[in-house]
């Protein structure tokens, strides 16, 4: 079986065509930054009200993303959202960290944002958040400015 | 009134009849599919032809895709103050859709049209009873390397499709127009998910890769052996697998792209 220019054109092609995946894997797309399964660990928040909060929804800390959201559940017995997060292994929490439901600008995607605090110990897998502020909802806000408004006036009419 | 009748009937029953047909087609080309394995150099072979061959138009009609997506995403996104939004719009459109559908399209009509001719031209010129003569199994020496060389080249062109048209966007955004390089990268890296989008992507074009080279094949095989067969064959070709490509796509979006 002897070598040929075919062979070569071939070659070139199946290397341009994996080239070319991964130019989109590391540059386009941000398998770079895929966490592994084994180097994550779990972390679990009630919150009252996530609003709009999907699952994948990145976990920031100081604005760099530790983790993903990666399980919402309702819980029938207290009636809040049940949310499981997997954090970087790297990264450790101490125990009276804040977790809160914040949006990424006015009208972009929200995400948790996690405010460490001053405990010794650090939050294990499968512990769960003690402090967590629920997701800003921008009705409930226009109506409680609204109630307050008249409010107001009833008190300036007097 | 009555002839109508039995002219729709006719129609049905003979596309369910093609349908089977060409299904149990594919059954045996996959079944019989072990010689183009073995002699992986006929394979190589339609590889160089169905793909190598349409990297010219893969590249040049993706550099323009990506461009005119960088264009009009850029000149809508600016109205809204995020230019730099535009990366994700050009990202996200090529590797979900229009990579795999366009690159697909354009295989369907440059590689499955030749492919169907040139079957179709064998079978006219009796190669194809040559070969059984001979007792060579022409589903085993022609169709499967065809079919394996066709699934094994389209998500290679689909994501150098996708490749070619970031870069492209990239060429207009960036160094034409003048968007910040740094957020264009990051704002692309920061939305575009390796599994959901890419893999995705891929998966999508290996269907599309079985679906034309199958269709492409079996009108081939499957064409009257005269001028006017092969050329209502080729034609068929390119109709029936482009819908088929638009079809599977809308199908398969609505799998992947829901519920997340």
């Amino acid at each position: 079986m002897n070598r040929t220019v075919l062979d070569l054109w071939v070659g070139v092609f199946v290397v341009a065509g994996v080239l070319a995946l991964m130019f989109l894997a590391l540059k386009v797309g941000n398998a770079s930054e895929t966490y592994n399964v084994g180097q994550t660990y779990a972390l679990v928040a009630n919150f009252d009200n996530i609003g709009g909060l999907k699952r994948r929804a990145p976990v920031k800390s100081a604005g760099v993303v530790v983790g993903r959201v990666s399980d919402i559940q309702f819980d029938n017995d207290r009636f809040v959202a049940r949310v499981t997060m997997t954090v970087d292994q790297r990264y450790k929490f101490p125990r009276d960290t804040f977790a809160t439901i914040l949006t990424s600008g006015l009208l972009g995607e929200q995400y948790i944002g996690l405010k460490g605090g001053g405990d010794d110990k650090s939050l294990q897998n499968g512990e769960t958040f003690k402090f967590t502020q629920s997701a800003v909802v921008l009705e409930e806000l226009i109506g409680k400015f609204l109630y307050d408004k008249a409010a107001d006036g009833d008190k300036s009419a007097k | 009134m009555l002839d109508a009748l039995r002219l729709i009937g006719h129609r049905v029953v003979n596309g369910v009849w093609r349908l089977g047909y060409a299904s149990r087609f594919f059954v045996l080309t996959l079944m019989r599919s072990g010689t183009s394995f073995r002699r992986f150099r006929l394979t190589m072979r339609e590889i160089y032809f169905a793909g190598v061959l349409s990297l010219i138009i893969i590249g040049v009609s993706g550099l323009f895709v990506g461009m005119v997506l960088g264009l009009q995403g850029y000149e809508t996104l600016q109205k809204y103050g995020s230019a730099e939004a535009v990366g994700t719009l050009v990202a996200l459109s090529l590797t979900r859709e229009l990579g795999p559908v366009v690159a697909a399209l354009l295989f369907a009509s440059r590689a499955g049209s030749a492919m169907t001719a040139e079957i179709g031209l064998m079978k006219a010129t009796e190669q194809i009873s040559a070969m059984e003569m001979m007792a060579v199994d022409p589903i085993a020496r022609v169709i499967g390397p065809r079919l394996w060389g066709g699934i094994i080249s389209m998500p290679l062109l689909a994501a150098m499709f996708s490749a070619v048209g970031v870069f492209g966007g990239y060429l207009i955004t960036v160094v034409v127009i003048g968007v910040d390089a740094g957020a264009f990268w990051s704002q692309m890296q920061g939305a575009v998910d390796f599994r959901q989008d890419i893999l995705n992507g891929v998966i999508k074009s290996i269907v599309f890769g079985i679906a034309v080279t199958a269709i492409a094949l079996f009108e081939g095989y499957d064409a009257p052996p005269t001028a006017e067969g092969v050329s209502g064959a080729t034609t068929r070709t390119v109709v029936t697998s482009s819908l088929a490509i638009l079809g599977l796509d809308f199908v398969l979006t609505a799998f992947m792209f829901t519920g997340v």
